[in-house]
């Protein structure tokens, strides 16, 4: 991973639109698991409301990357950009598990100033480096808020046999580590996965999983669990099909100067039927 | 649905005699399907030990004369052999794979697996896949070594027919 002077900032180059709040970034991979030599697997990215609807905004795609079962990056291929969706393809020529994913991390900060009016750093769409926010934060501001903020979105496909290099902690942000692999979950059973919070287990995270298809019922049908001491959640699947699951943190274990740490971790799993 | 039927008589015919080791027989009805656009399915048939979780391979069939083992593209589709074995063999594997079968009835050769297979509560698991059709898996529970003689059935709906898997003490 790339080196830096300040380790729990900056993984990687923002890449997410840390804006679309109420929005919803997913990577859609069109299979999960792959038998033959040499398969294929296309993937739609995109930011919207509705989970896999393509009816917003694409995702940017300067901040995705893959890496295979041997840990080595894999480069994305025929990258497109649409009106409201990205593409773009990956080969799977090595057999085990492939992670596409998106990561990055900051400080942000909101304050008032003393005449009543809200500052925030840094700008939207602004990509600045950590240590400008001495200059950017006035020394008068009041009620100051800052927080380590981290995200990352991820999805897996597997080629053959499944393996578990792609799952390497980071030590950085919220990040996931299976107990059962992704790429091996089934109708009616059991997933358990580890939440970890800068490389430590993170208990109390908030898990939201929604299935595919609200367009099609009337209500999104969610499940929420919350990791326990070890960070472990366990999800039953009550179907077949494509889910999207978020999970939040927060603590005030921050490096200064942030006073609070968020994490924010998505994913996109596959469930077959039985 | 599963029929035990007291088939003493039958097994007589189909096994050896009950001086030999334990005997297990299995036959697979592929049905006559009746679309525009028939393919051969993708067939396996494994054992699988309650205990252990270990699998036997009894036969998989699958489309081995395309060109650059294109075949292998579709054995993910036996979504349950291929999470149980399919994944972790190299295909294909002697013995075991084979192509694909037109409909009609087979019998799958078990001689070998039965010599050496451990004791214990078993499943008998027949998976089908076909291209632009339906999957279907069937699986038939026995326990190893039978004490008695048995016929065991069970019968496909859609794309499998009747599965009969005897034993023999």
């Amino acid at each position: 991973m790339m080196k830096s002077k300040f380790p729990f900032i900056a993984i990687l180059a923002l890449s997410l639109p840390l804006a679309a709040n109420a929005h919803r970034a997913w990577v859609l991979p069109a299979a999960t698991v792959l038998s033959g030599e040499n398969a294929w697997v296309t993937f739609d990215a995109a930011v919207s409301n509705d989970i896999f609807y393509t009816d917003h905004a694409p995702m940017r795609l300067n901040g995705m990357k893959a890496i295979g079962p041997d840990g080595k990056e894999v480069s994305l291929q025929n990258p497109h950009t649409g009106k409201y969706r990205s593409s773009f393809d990956l080969e799977l020529n090595k057999e085990g598990t492939y992670k596409v994913f998106s990561a990055s991390s900051g400080l942000r900060a909101r304050w008032e100033t003393e005449d009543g009016k809200r500052g925030f750093w840094p700008g939207r769409g602004e990509t600045p480096a950590p240590e400008e926010f001495k200059k950017a934060v006035p020394k008068n501001a009041k009620n100051l808020q800052v927080s380590q903020s981290s995200r990352r979105m991820e999805t897996f496909v597997t080629a053959g046999q499944p393996n578990k290099t792609v799952f390497a902690l980071q030590n950085a942000g919220l990040e996931l580590q299976p107990i059962t692999h992704p790429n091996d979950l089934f109708a009616g059973e059991k997933a358990e996965f580890r939440f970890f919070i800068d490389g430590k287990p993170a208990e109390g995270v908030e898990v939201t999983v929604i299935p595919d298809g609200s367009r099609y019922r009337n209500s999104p049908n969610e499940i929420k669990v919350q990791s326990d001491g070890k960070g472990v959640v366990s999800i039953e699947w009550p179907s077949a099909g494509r889910y999207w699951l978020e999970a939040e943190y927060q603590d005030d274990k921050a490096p200064a100067p942030a006073t609070t740490r968020q994490g924010s971790y998505s994913a996109t799993l596959e469930v077959l039927p039985q | 649905m599963i029929k035990i039927l007291a088939a003493i008589s039958l097994s007589g015919v189909v096994l050896a005699s009950a001086t030999q080791a334990s005997e297990l027989a299995l036959s697979v009805e592929l049905p006559q399907i009746d679309v525009a656009e028939y393919h051969r399915p993708y067939v396996a048939a494994w054992l699988q030990n309650d205990d252990s979780g270990d699998v036997t391979n009894l036969a998989v069939w699958y489309q081995l004369d395309k060109a650059d083992d294109k075949g292998e593209q579709w054995l993910k589709d036996m979504r349950q052999w291929w999470r149980r074995s399919g994944r972790s063999l190299d295909m294909p594997v002697d013995g075991v794979t084979g192509a694909t079968q037109q409909p009609g009835v087979y019998s799958i050769d078990t001689s070998k697996v039965a010599k050496d297979l451990a004791s214990g509560n078993y499943k008998l698991y027949v998976e089908a896949a076909r291209e632009v059709g339906g999957r279907e898996l069937l699986k038939i529970p026995f326990q190893w070594p039978a004490h008695s003689a048995q016929t065991l059935e069970t019968q496909g709906h859609s794309e499998l027919g009747k599965i009969v898997l005897q034993l023999a003490p």
